[in-house]
């Protein structure tokens, strides 16, 4: 067995880890990246792709608020990574679409975008358009939408080439990342952590467990928790085509290479991130309704993955308090957020104060007694 | 540079006339298109739509999706898969295809 010695050790190789670690790296702090193999359940490898803003944080003006840093950071952050990788992620953030295909999901779109942009205490970009307005920014819309929001802050990135640009940044900046290495234990051990996997034991001072579902184990090796849930979201492929969508909407996207995305369902069924026809059938009918004209489109790839879920959707951010220097990092949309974790979030890792903004995303919320 | 190999099946197949790129072409019924594509020298069949590197047939069962070509109006179809058709319309595509009335077809 070897010891592999690092400033921070990194649990996770998705895009919530390799974002941190880019971010660590970037400070000048020497990371190890630990990740599983192929057989782990990647969220980065089946996600969407959206950097997105409205209608999140519905529940809490902080998420909606840190949502929106991190939509803001996105430029920089994808500007910063090409120059550094020579990887163009492929972010276009002109403006998002959310389609209502009746007047009670229009109304329910505009009370609930309301609600967040009354209590986020900052402005709230977006506005709530009619079926001709629609037709304007997306002439290819279908007859049955009715109207829908619009955000400028919104848009969308390629998530497999963020993956790889985030991995090439940890190489380039003199990072060690070493797949297939599962954590099986974790030990605190004169002033560092001693993480053991079937090959070989690991060591640093700090360690930042990122490993989405994967942390359901792992935290409680340092006597935390991450009660996070795996909800199943399923994507269908089109072939590629010409350009006729210039805007990502919550449910179709035209990648930058020409294929259209589209998605995707909420389901819970454990760990199974399979797919199945009749969430399929109904992806596709929905998308179909949006935009009638993908209807003539070979599906060419369809796939299930697993979202990273907490009961209320919000992140967890917290370190332990028995064994400093060992954080817990647990989040659902992970793409919008890879700005600012690189950034906002890594500042706190690397021992500043926790800002306000998410002072509150810990476990200590789920501890609320039930009436 | 592509001929058939003679055979006792290929003897019995009738000779029809197919349209290819609006160019009469001589092909046997039943034949899979992309032999008869082959057969009458379309080679690049198509150019990707991602870099415009040309592509020709390559796996010939349905797999690697390298022979698409438009078939009586219908983009991307595999034309490996395809069984020849007297007086079929094919069209070679070089890039994306289109959707609808959004976007013309590339050449």
């Amino acid at each position: 067995m070897t010891k592999h010695e690092a400033d921070f050790i990194v649990v996770g190789g998705g895009v919530v880890g390799a974002s941190i670690a880019y971010g660590l790296l970037s400070r000048g702090l020497t990371v190890n990246l630990l990740d599983e193999g192929d057989d782990a359940f990647r969220a980065a490898r089946g996600n969407f792709g959206l950097v997105w803003v409205q209608g999140k944080g519905s529940n809490s003006a902080a998420y909606a608020r840190w949502t929106v840093q991190a939509a803001a950071r996105w430029q920089g952050f994808s500007s910063a990574l090409a120059a550094l990788t020579g990887i163009d992620v492929q972010l276009q953030q002109r403006g998002g679409l959310h389609m209502c295909l009746d007047d009670s999901e229009l109304a329910q779109r505009d009370d609930e975008l309301k609600g967040i942009a009354s209590t986020i205490g900052e402005p709230y970009p977006y506005e709530m358009l009619d079926r001709k307005a629609i037709q304007h920014l997306v002439p290819s819309v279908g007859p049955d939408v009715v109207g829908g929001s619009f955000c400028p802050m919104d848009g969308h990135a390629n998530p497999l080439r963020l993956l790889k640009a985030l991995h090439a940044a940890v190489h380039l900046l003199g990072g060690a990342h070493t797949p297939g290495h599962r954590v099986e234990m974790i030990e605190y051990r004169n002033g560092a952590y001693e993480l053991t996997t079937p090959h070989a034991r690991f060591r640093a001072p700090r360690i930042v467990l990122a490993a989405g579902l994967g942390n359901r184990q792992l935290a409680p090796m340092v006597g935390m928790r991450a009660p996070v849930e795996p909800i199943r979201g399923q994507v269908l492929v089109c072939e590629r085509a010409l350009p006729f969508l210039d805007l990502p909407t919550l449910h179709v996207r035209q990648t930058g290479d020409g294929g259209i995305q589209i998605g995707d369902s909420k389901e819970d069924v454990g760990f199974d991130d399979g797919t199945s026809l009749e969430q399929m059938s109904q992806i596709a009918a929905r998308a179909v309704r949006c935009f009638p004209d993908i209807a003539n489109l070979n599906v060419v790839r369809a796939w299930g993955a697993l979202r990273v879920m907490t009961g209320d959707g919000l992140p967890i951010y917290e370190e332990s308090s028995d064994q400093p220097g060992a954080f817990v990092v647990s989040c659902h949309s992970g793409i919008t957020l890879a700005a600012t974790h690189t950034e906002v979030l890594v500042h706190w890792l690397c021992g500043n104060p926790k800002p306000d903004l998410i002072a509150g995303f810990n476990t200590e919320r789920f501890d609320v007694q039930a009436h | 540079m592509f001929k058939l190999i003679e055979s006792d099946a290929s003897q019995q197949r009738c000779i029809c006339e197919i349209f290819v790129d609006g160019k009469p072409s001589r092909a046997m019924v039943g034949e899979p298109l992309a032999a008869a594509l082959l057969k009458a020298n379309c080679v690049p069949m198509r150019h990707t739509p991602v870099n415009g590197a040309p592509r020709a047939p390559f796996c010939m069962m349905g797999v690697c999706f390298e022979c698409l070509v438009e078939v009586d109006g219908t983009p991307n179809v595999q034309a490996c898969a395809t069984p020849v058709r007297e007086g079929m319309h094919v069209r070679l595509i070089h890039g994306a295809r289109s959707i609808g009335q959004f976007g013309e077809a590339g050449q």
